[in-house]
């Protein structure tokens, strides 16, 4: 790993600060940048740690009901402290990685990321979560831009992510048994207006929204609402671990489980 | 270079340290506590695991200065001042939880985070809070059998592979 100069700022405005310099970049919990500049496919030349600061931690129930949850929270204390106001996030947090994965890595670290085969793009996409940074806020549908991309501005921090809840959830994760990310993962969420459905690991694209799922289970939230329907495998991703076709498949498969589940 | 004072199985360390320097490196080299074991580098083994303030993390995956203040317990900080083995140890030993021991500071580490967790565990959820440690020699039967038997449970129960 290249040296580079480490900063560990106590407030959101310093490690704003911190990172005017040019080629610094954030780091939340580590678990995908540390192996990541160990491989040498990044290189920056400082480090804004995010995790000493106290005002970026924790999860709470907003007095509309939304649940609030620092940018700098680690996916054990997601599992832990959300279980009972939103528990489909909790369990989705609580199967991330492994455990010791689970106590370092972070919420903002991994929306930042977008990996396209992340467990928590697929939940605040379908949660219809809000994105807030050091400078703005940003609806989850405007805020995942294809793979590794996002909208975030250089420098920019995810601060906290505010989750409406939804009356019913589940998320239904088919397991890379050697990398611990999800193959495929499927979020369905059902609220009093509509039901958001979001997919991950599947899509060149990273994380998306399946419209015409969202439209037949609004109507009826059932599994044999979705008879009929499927997702083509142009542009699913392609690898050793499976096909398009396979997690075109696997998309469908599971989101029927995940109504199931939540129904 | 930039100086990181923790606390380590009690004790007050401090040393100085590249912003580069991974906590493995910190503990292994500039305290001599090499019972953290290096494995795979790549955060997917756990022989590193080592607790920072409670909690289980990859020694390999976190840098020293991001440990500064924390407390930091290692293998070493596991059996008695009199050299005398710990339960879950004592649990590995008696099991033959471990055939070449690489792996095994993880191990422990590890079961010792669940056990504080969960004090008695089942099967699945012993197997499954092991998913990021990774053991090449034993086939993780014994190792089972011997958290099962540190947590004061019966390890005839579990059944053979």
């Amino acid at each position: 790993m290249y040296e580079f100069e480490f900063e560990r700022p106590g407030s959101i405005s310093d490690a704003v600060a911190a990172l005017k310099t040019d080629e610094a970049q954030a780091l939340g919990g580590g678990q995908t940048l540390i192996p990541t500049m160990k491989q040498r496919l990044a290189n920056p030349a400082k480090l804004v740690s995010l995790t000493g600061i106290g005002e970026m931690q924790g999860v709470c129930v907003e007095d509309d009901g939304a649940l609030t949850i620092g940018g700098a929270t680690p996916h054990a204390v997601v599992a832990e402290k959300a279980a009972a106001s939103y528990p489909a996030l909790a369990a989705l947090a609580g199967n991330i990685g492994d455990p010791a994965v689970r106590n370092r890595g972070t919420i903002g670290g991994s929306l930042a990321n977008n990996d396209p085969s992340a467990c928590y793009p697929a939940a605040a996409l379908a949660s219809g979560a809000v994105i807030v940074t050091n400078a703005r806020e940003i609806p989850a549908d405007d805020y995942f831009q294809g793979m590794f991309a996002t909208a975030l501005e250089e420098g920019e921090i995810i601060t906290s992510v505010r989750f409406p809840v939804p009356r019913a959830a589940n998320y239904q994760k088919f397991d890379q048994a050697a990398s611990r990310f999800a193959l495929v993962g499927v979020f369905v969420a059902r609220f009093d207006d509509g039901v958001r459905v979001a997919v991950t690991g599947a899509s060149e694209d990273g994380v998306f929204r399946w419209s015409e799922a969202e439209a037949a289970l609004g109507s009826d939230f059932s599994a044999a609402a979705l008879d009929g329907l499927a997702l083509p495998a142009d542009g699913m991703i392609g690898d050793l671990h499976g096909t398009p076709e396979y997690r075109a498949h696997l998309a469908a498969v599971l989101t029927r489980r995940a109504v199931q589940a939540a129904a | 270079m930039p100086q990181v004072a923790m606390t380590v199985n009690g004790k007050p360390a401090r040393g100085e340290v590249e912003g580069r320097t991974l906590l493995s490196s910190f503990l292994r080299d500039n305290l001599g506590l090499t019972g953290t074991h290096v494995g795979c580098d790549t955060s997917q083994c756990g022989a590193c695991v080592v607790h920072v303030d409670g909690k289980d993390v990859k020694a390999c995956t976190m840098f020293a200065l991001e440990a500064e203040g924390a407390q930091v317990d290692t293998i070493e900080g596991q059996a008695g001042a009199d050299g005398s083995l710990n339960v879950i140890q004592q649990a590995f030993q008696d099991h033959h939880g471990l055939q070449c021991g690489f792996c095994t500071p993880g191990m422990v580490m590890t079961a010792a985070a669940l056990l504080k967790e969960t004090p008695k565990p089942s099967e699945a959820e012993i197997r499954d809070y092991l998913e990021g440690n990774i053991c090449r020699c034993t086939g993780y039967h014994n190792i089972v059998k011997a958290i099962l038997a540190a947590s004061g449970q019966d390890a005839g129960a579990i059944a053979a592979e």
